[in-house]
């Protein structure tokens, strides 16, 4: 035995406490079951809504293959939980280790994960964004929603922001029928998370697909009728857009609002935590009876300089939550790290995408396999002479290779002869990322800087 | 002076049990003797090489074919191109693409399962006329002509002609695997012979879909348009004797193994005749402990590849010993013993990456029906001979016949 005997008593009759009831909550709870667990476990979501899983609600929801309410994540196991569902958490006391809920209960705790994620951020004229048929798509609600309305067959939807969110939700569109308008700030679609040498194929993938795609401009303004409802958009080239459904998908805000005040290291770019998932107080110290996983969660990772790295992927928040459920329950020397290697996926207009490593930390691009013309390619991100990231247009079974070549610190650009090189694929060439400080639909994964206390962020849309 | 270590692995006395070599194997990172292939037989490597794309299947990149003793013979003046098993990208991502259409998600993601009705018929009536349970060859009687009517079936092959397939089939999956003793002009004239048959046999009937096209895969691939454009008869020829092959060849053998190890592990066949959906990980357990292809031949380097600190130079010919792989303790617990009740079976048993078996959902699906029916069946089986004879061939390794005997056969 090691220790003192206090992790025995936590295992045996401690309090847990999970902030945060979807994906990365869920997958903790069971992994603390299966850790051997015995104590009383409480799970609080702001959702009134059982863990579901969240791709479909941008995919066969929106498709209606799926019904929202039929997206129940599977449970791997019981967690013999108290469930305190559609209330969230208002609050946090260090000190006395307990956690305010909105409607006045505190509950206490031993351990404590933090797991709240984020939600979609929202048109941010509140009297538009309040108009019928204006929708952001985060949760089984929105996704339910707006299924309801594609129902409905609208004229037009327009869609705000040409992330991945945003593509996946006008590629469903254009499968359904529907005319779509897309509107995106930057230069193309996906560039805050491919650069725009990608970003070139996803928008001749968008308009051979019949998206009527407008980028480098922005929506000013949301006009409605009388009666409440949307009608039309004015966009900053001074043209309008006539459509009765509007998608804001300008990405996501972490939700750590909670914790204004607390003293825990909490900010609007998450919450900062060791490689152990141990969240960070405002200090710079390390808490060792708090951790955060999933989307909310920033860690420092040692193949990106241990930069905090915040990942907003459904792999990244099972792996994190596993870990941070092992650690708490384990003498220091048995915890483990956080070191995966980030992985994303994307389906939209019929083409899979999947990416690994941190593209958006690439200066330079390399196509090694296929052609962008084809749409079917891998491309391999290059920073400072290493391999950083890569992504699959539809070639997704080589990317443990690439994914390989991150984790060995690879130098680029690859010189080695493969399957299906083209004679363009030969040079890297500039991989096109819009400049970070110009706010888009935003990247899924964003590298943070070094500072674990760090709360200086601001999203302004210029208006 | 010994024996090499290769020539063990192809030598016919040792296909009964070939994982003792397999071990010492594992002991080499990457074993070269003689001028021959760079052969790897441990599990993360052969994972990392089945997802490298400076790995080769296309024969044309090999330095030097005499390398590989198991070099594909039917590479020869005449024979039709290469199906899109010995090809690489982009060529190799388009016809599988365009064969996938019919037979699997995103296009026709049930049509697999919608043959369950079809199939449990069919081996219902296999094992409805198994006939003297004495002396049973579960080879002849069951486990070869289920797949190949399967096949058959799947492609719209008419059932009259389904006999003259198992001829044609047997002896071009003993050419991938010579018998050294036979004359080698005799074996390679019957091997041509019978490609040259079935190719005439296929054209004449790609021909009549291209008229009259049913809702059968060849006439789906036949009359194929879409992005890819249609398929030359050509293609659809090496495509479709592809599928007749190898969704067979290999289904055979995992239908006979799975028997075998059932046999030998009475306990849980057992289980299996009170539970039948534990086919499932049963099949898994299958794939992984006696998988029905060994090793994956056809492997050229692009690039010199540097593996466990070894350089296979480019242009090598590179094999990957799946079944080796599935042994190898540094992956898997406890690795001979079989086990259906493994947490964690990510085997190499269908490949990995962008070659990884094409016909998996059908093979899993034939194997657990087969081996459940049976296992239903079949009152108190036993094996009248083990080890059983084996095939010649130590790529697709399976017994040539399992006799068996049962008290009776179960309503």
């Amino acid at each position: 035995m090691v220790g003192n005997g206090a992790l025995e008593q936590l295992k045996r009759e401690g309090r847990i406490v999970v902030v945060g009831a979807s994906l990365a909550g869920l997958r903790a709870a069971e992994t603390l079951r299966d850790e051997g667990f015995a104590g009383e476990l409480t799970m609080i979501g702001d959702e009134p809504h059982e863990p579901y899983d969240r791709p479909p609600l941008s995919k066969s929801v929106l498709l209606g293959k799926a019904s929202a309410d039929r997206t129940a994540l599977p449970r791997l196991r019981s967690v013999d939980a108290t469930w305190r569902l559609g209330v969230p958490a208002s609050g946090l006391d260090m000190a006395a280790r307990r956690v305010r809920l909105a409607d006045g209960a505190e509950v206490p705790y031993d351990r404590l994960l933090i797991a709240t994620g984020v939600r979609a951020r929202r048109w941010p004229h509140e009297g538009e964004a309040a108009l019928d048929g204006v929708f952001v798509l985060r949760g089984r609600d929105d996704g339910a929603a707006l299924a309801r309305r594609l129902a409905d067959g609208p004229r037009r939807v327009l869609v705000i922001g040409a992330g991945f969110t945003g593509s996946e939700i006008a590629s469903a569109c254009r499968e359904r029928g529907h005319a779509v308008t897309v509107a995106e700030r930057g230069g193309a679609p996906l560039v805050g998370a491919l650069g725009g040498v990608v970003g070139a194929v996803a928008a001749e993938l968008q308009r051979a697909h019949g998206v009527d795609l407008r980028t480098g401009v922005m929506v000013t303004a949301l006009d409605g009728d009388a009666a409440g409802r949307v009608r039309a958009a004015q966009l900053s080239d001074g043209s309008t857009v006539e459509t009765d459904v509007v998608v804001v998908s300008l990405g996501a805000t972490r939700n750590t609002e909670w914790l204004a005040g607390s003293g825990l290291g909490a900010g609007p770019r998450g919450i900062a935590c060791d490689a152990g998932c141990r969240a960070f107080d405002i200090r710079g110290i390390v808490t060792d009876d708090i951790y955060a996983a999933g989307d909310v969660a920033r860690c420092p990772h040692p193949l990106f300089g241990y930069q905090f790295l915040s990942l907003e992927h459904w792999g990244n928040a099972v792996a994190q939550a596993e870990i941070a459920a092992h650690n708490m329950l384990s003498e220091s020397v048995d915890r483990v790290p956080h070191m995966e290697v980030p992985a994303f996926w994307s389906s939209q207009f019929g083409i899979n995408i999947k990416s690994v490593g941190v593209p958006s930390m690439g200066t330079e691009i390399l196509i090694s396999q296929g052609s962008l013309e084809s749409r079917r390619f891998v491309g391999v991100y290059g920073y400072q002479g290493r391999v950083i990231g890569a992504v699959a247009f539809d070639q997704a079974r080589w990317l443990p290779f690439y994914q390989e070549l991150i984790e060995a610190t690879a130098p680029f650009p690859p010189t080695f002869a493969t399957v299906d090189r083209r004679p363009d694929g030969q040079r890297p060439m500039d991989a096109d990322f819009p400049d970070p400080s110009v706010p888009s639909h935003g990247p899924t994964v964003t590298v943070s800087g070094y500072s674990p206390a760090d709360r200086r962020m601001t999203f302004a849309p210029a208006h | 002076m010994t024996q090499s270590l290769i020539h063990r692995i192809l030598d016919y006395r040792n296909r009964a049990n070939p994982y003792p070599l397999y071990e010492e194997l594992r002991e080499t990172p990457v074993l070269h003797e003689d001028g021959g292939p760079y052969v790897v037989g441990t599990y993360y490597e052969i994972r990392s090489l089945l997802h490298d794309p400076r790995i080769s299947s296309d024969a044309r990149n090999l330095a030097s074919p005499a390398a590989n003793p198991l070099a594909d013979a039917s590479q020869e003046e005449g024979a039709l191109p290469p199906s899109f098993l010995k090809l690489d990208p982009p060529e190799h991502d388009r016809l599988r693409r365009m064969t996938n259409r019919p037979f699997g998600p995103p296009h026709a993601p049930h049509h697999i399962d919608g043959m369950r009705p079809e199939l449990h018929d069919i081996i219902t009536g296999l094992v409805d006329g198994i006939g003297d349970t004495g002396r049973i060859d579960l080879v002849e009687q069951v486990s070869y002509p289920f797949p190949v009517t399967v096949i058959c079936r799947l492609l719209g092959v008419p059932r009259e002609d389904e006999p003259r397939f198992h001829v044609w089939a047997d002896t071009l999956a003993a050419s991938l695997d010579p018998d050294p003793d036979a004359d080698p002009a005799d074996r390679g004239k019957v091997a041509h012979d019978a490609r040259m048959e079935l190719g005439m046999y296929l054209a004449g009937l790609i021909e009549e879909r291209r008229k009259n096209p049913g809702d059968d895969m060849l006439s789906r691939l036949a009359t194929a348009k879409g992005e890819d454009g249609p398929m030359t008869t050509m293609e659809l020829l090496s495509t479709a004797a592809l599928l007749l092959i190898a969704g067979h060849e290999t289904t055979v053998n995992l239908i006979t193994n799975g028997m075998l190890t059932l046999l030998r592990n009475p306990d849980v066949l057992e289980r299996l005749r009170a539970e039948p959906r534990l086919a499932v990980p049963i099949v898994e357990e299958l794939l992984r402990f006696e998988p029905p292809v060994q090793l994956v031949p056809q492997r050229t380097t692009l690039a010199d590849v540097e593996v466990r600190g070894v350089t296979i130079p480019k242009g090598a010919s590179l094999w990957l010993v799946l079944a080796s792989g599935n042994r190898d303790p540094r992956r898997f617990a406890d690795p001979d013993r079989f086990d259906p009740d493994r947490p964690d079976i990510q085997h190499l048993g269908l490949g990995s990456g962008i070659h990884s078996c094409f016909g998996a959902p059908l093979a899993r699906l034939e194997a657990q029906l087969a081996l459940a029916e049976l296992a239903r069946r079949l009152e108190n089986p036993c094996l009248l001979e083990d080890p059983p004879p084996y095939r010649q061939n130590a790529v697709l390794r399976g017994p040539r016949h399992l006799h068996i005997a049962c008290d009776g056969i179960r309503p």
